[in-house]
């Protein structure tokens, strides 16, 4: 984004946590495992950083512990200069009330730190879509066409039964937003909301202190659908792949589509890396009697047995005479000898014995705990 | 005020590794790839740190630009220290003049300023061309309870071997009662790694004296531990069980990495206690293709393997397509092969093109005469074009 305009940038790690409630039971929306070696922050943290921005608050909500364990100081994704860097920003209400509701409540609480950031630009982003984005062309978007809000989105498909918490948008040939729809009841091709939004600072400032004196707390609710008559609000159009994480069967299917070479090349860019925490992990061992096709593996994983079309994170052992087929594997998973386990999602440092069959499908993966032994 | 440090390792990465040449023009030998995802120095850099030793001075002087970068500010190995950490120390200059270092001992003595900043009572002095995991912090208590000038760490070594290395002769206490530079016929089996402690105090008089000697050579083999001996100082061996490979030669670097894949080589990188640490690349994991077989290989982050790798170490970023066959070979970062070529016995440098219907090495069975088979070897960015062939034993270093 450059040296001329500032821009911070903020990201929501806990909005629509109860979309993908086996996942964040124990954790936010952001650090849920995915793709090998990442959590979910990783994408928009990274997509910020490689943009330019170079300040970014993470604003928390509960469970946030694996959260503030993954981020750290924000080394591994550069943001620890002396001006700058990384910001947890832990649930605090103005308002009294605990925890917030509402993204704009959220920010309020915030405000002191985005006043401290001297920043001319927002960048707003959840953590629940996955893609690889470049912010700055959507900046100069904004800039151009003088716009008070931009909203991110892309064309894709909605299904009302499958998505929950989408909002839909109506974009005119000046790319002018309008109409917002939260989860209309229709099915096919339409502008999908990324729910990254772009603003003036001070505009951001003056609509969460308009919100807040009339106790409102819904971004979309209250502003884009409130207030669309007093404010110029714009659609950016993101051209590049993205999933978006609303359900664990759209979970499962967003890992799934990385052993697509589109998906996978459209993520994973050279020139825009997705930073992570490192591990410091072995490569990855292939037994004598190993067999992989069509997986994503990642380092620190010993495979003895047969592997087709599964995401291996870290530290996944698979046994000899064991057959593993469309699984998601998180990272310190066991699997035995001799069993043979299809469509499984398996959380965190699961165990499973010697000669079990384990079996879900695709719509409906089997879920499996963190820590269970089976 | 200086804050004493109990001990300091000084890191010999300077040599040229003339005996790896292909893979050494460009970069120094400490920084070449080794098992996937690691380059040599990581082994003793992540050495220090598991063994609590957090000060450590690097002496570079040949191409040492890769290896600077790699090193960094040391923090992947968590030598990123407000006080100490990770050092690297080229030749400079001074008012008396400049000089490069001479000799290993030379070495030593140019950053004498460097190691006294930390007011040690004990310095470690490795080498940059060596596989192992080891507890320096257990060889230091030898040290200590022996009260000794200096410790030198030893491996028993097969007696056909012997000749090849530098052989200490010990009495029953593991005292050093001799040292031999490649004897002919050697009187023991305990071969030295290479890895001396100094008490730091003992250490600096030798420097100085070796250094006013002018003997030529200022190399700790050659002059510092012979005049140690000759003055009936505290000599003692510490006796090292466990993996330990020079990895100076082509050979030795394709059967150290060929003993990853070994079961009964007890070199293991998978154990969470002892981590060797490395730079990272934010790849993202490997893919496997539908297309792919693999067997008994190590294979790291970025690499896209659709073809046939039995017997092999793959880098990071590492291309193998459809139709392509790598079988006991090491393939170095970054690194494409085309489909149909065919990669046997070879080391294959970093950033390397090998087009479709390529050979490069062969098996030993299907060589006739043994004598004339060896591992094929190519440098660094270096195409092959279609359909050529590289022989066993063939070194290329430029574009075929």
């Amino acid at each position: 984004m450059g040296m001329n305009n500032k821009v911070l940038g903020l990201i929501f790690a806990s909005i629509n946590d109860t979309n993908v409630i086996d996942l964040t039971k124990l954790r936010t929306m952001g650090s849920i495992p995915f793709g090998g070696r990442y959590r979910l922050i990783d994408f928009p943290l990274s997509n910020m950083v490689n943009s330019g921005i170079s300040e970014v608050g993470v604003i928390t909500k509960s469970n946030y512990g694996s959260l503030l364990d993954h981020l750290g100081s924000g080394r591994e994704w550069d943001l620890t200069g002396k001006t700058g860097g990384l910001h947890l920003l832990p649930p605090f209400s103005h308002m009294g009330g605990g925890i917030y509701q509402g993204r704009l409540e959220a920010l309020n609480n915030v405000r002191e730190f985005v006043d401290h950031s001297k920043s001319e630009y927002v960048v707003l982003s959840n953590c629940d879509v996955v893609t690889n984005i470049d912010f700055s062309a959507a900046l100069q978007q904004h800039i151009d066409t003088e716009a008070d809000i931009t909203i991110i989105y892309a064309k894709g498909m909605y299904n009302n039964e499958k998505n929950p918490s989408t909002n839909v948008l109506s974009v005119d040939a000046d790319q002018n937003v309008t109409e917002v729809l939260i989860t209309p009841a229709i099915t096919g091709e339409c502008n999908v909301s990324l729910e990254m939004f772009i603003m003036r600072t001070d505009f951001l400032k003056k609509i969460v202190q308009e919100a807040a004196s009339k106790s409102q707390h819904s971004l979309v609710r209250d502003v884009l659908q409130g207030r669309k008559d007093e404010f110029v609000i714009k659609g950016y159009e993101h051209k590049g792949v993205f999933t978006r994480i609303d359900s664990l069967a759209a979970y499962y299917q967003a890992n799934m589509s990385l052993l697509e070479t589109e998906s996978r090349t459209g993520l994973f860019r050279e020139n825009a890396p997705i930073y992570t925490k490192v591990g410091d992990n072995a490569p990855v061992k292939y037994g004598l009697e190993s067999t992989v096709k069509n997986s994503l593996v990642a380092d620190g994983c010993v495979i003895e047995g047969r592997v087709e079309n599964c995401v291996l994170f870290r530290g996944v052992h698979i046994g000899k005479d064991t057959v593993v087929k469309n699984c998601v594997l998180m990272q310190g998973t066991r699997v035995g000898e001799k069993c043979n386990i299809e469509a499984i999602v398996a959380d965190k440092n699961i165990e499973i014995s010697n000669e079990r069959v384990l079996t879900g499908s695709a719509d409906f993966p089997l879920y499996l705990g963190k820590n269970a032994k089976i | 005020m200086k804050i004493k440090k109990k001990c300091v390792a000084m890191l010999l990465a300077g040599g040229q590794g003339s005996r790896l040449y292909a893979l050494t023009q460009k970069v120094a030998k400490p920084a070449i790839p080794y098992g996937g995802k690691y380059r040599i120095i990581d082994f003793p850099l992540s050495n220090c740190t598991n063994s609590g030793v957090d000060t450590v001075g690097v002496l570079t002087q040949y191409q040492p630009l890769v290896l600077n970068e790699y090193i960094g500010n040391g923090q992947p190995w968590d030598l990123d220290k407000m006080h100490g950490g990770v050092h690297v120390l080229p030749p400079y200059q001074t008012a008396a003049g400049a000089s490069w270092y001479e000799g290993t001992a030379n070495a030593i003595y140019q950053n004498m300023a460097f190691i006294e900043r930390y007011d040690p009572e004990y310095v470690i002095v490795l080498g940059g061309d060596h596989i192992y995991k080891m507890d320096y912090s257990k060889m230091l208590e030898f040290h200590v309870e022996n009260d000794a000038a200096s410790t030198i760490a030893v491996i028993d070594v097969p007696k056909e071997e012997a000749s090849r290395f530098g052989i200490m002769t010990c009495d029953e206490n593991r005292r050093v009662v001799e040292f031999t530079e490649k004897p002919k016929e050697p009187k023991s089996t305990l071969a030295s790694m290479g890895i001396y402690i100094f008490t730091w105090s003992k250490l600096k008089a030798y420097l100085i004296e070796n250094e006013n000697a002018n003997t030529g050579s200022k190399d700790f083999g050659k002059d510092i531990i012979p005049s140690m001996l000759k003055n009936e100082e505290r000599l003692f061996a510490y006796e090292f069980e466990g993996y330990w490979k020079d990895v100076g030669t082509l050979d030795s670097l394709w059967e150290a990495n060929m003993d990853l894949l070994s079961p009964s080589v007890p070199l293991d990188l998978y154990d969470p206690k002892w981590k060797i640490y490395s730079r990272h690349n934010n790849m993202p994991p490997q893919y496997i293709g539908p297309n792919a077989h693999i067997e008994n290989s190590m294979i790291t982050e970025g690499s896209n393997v659709d073809g046939t790798v039995d017997f092999s170490v793959i880098s990071a970023g590492v291309t193998i397509e459809a139709g392509a066959s790598v079988k006991y070979s090491i393939i170095m970062p970054g690194t494409v092969i085309k489909k149909g070529a065919v990669v046997e016995y070879a080391i294959i440098g970093e950033n390397c093109i090998i087009e479709s219907g390529a050979k490069i090495g062969k098996s030993p069975e299907s060589v006739a005469n043994r004598d004339d088979w060896g591992i094929a070897v190519l440098g660094h960015d270096i195409t092959v074009s279609e359909n050529k062939e590289v022989d066993p034993k063939q070194i290329i270093s430029a574009n075929l």
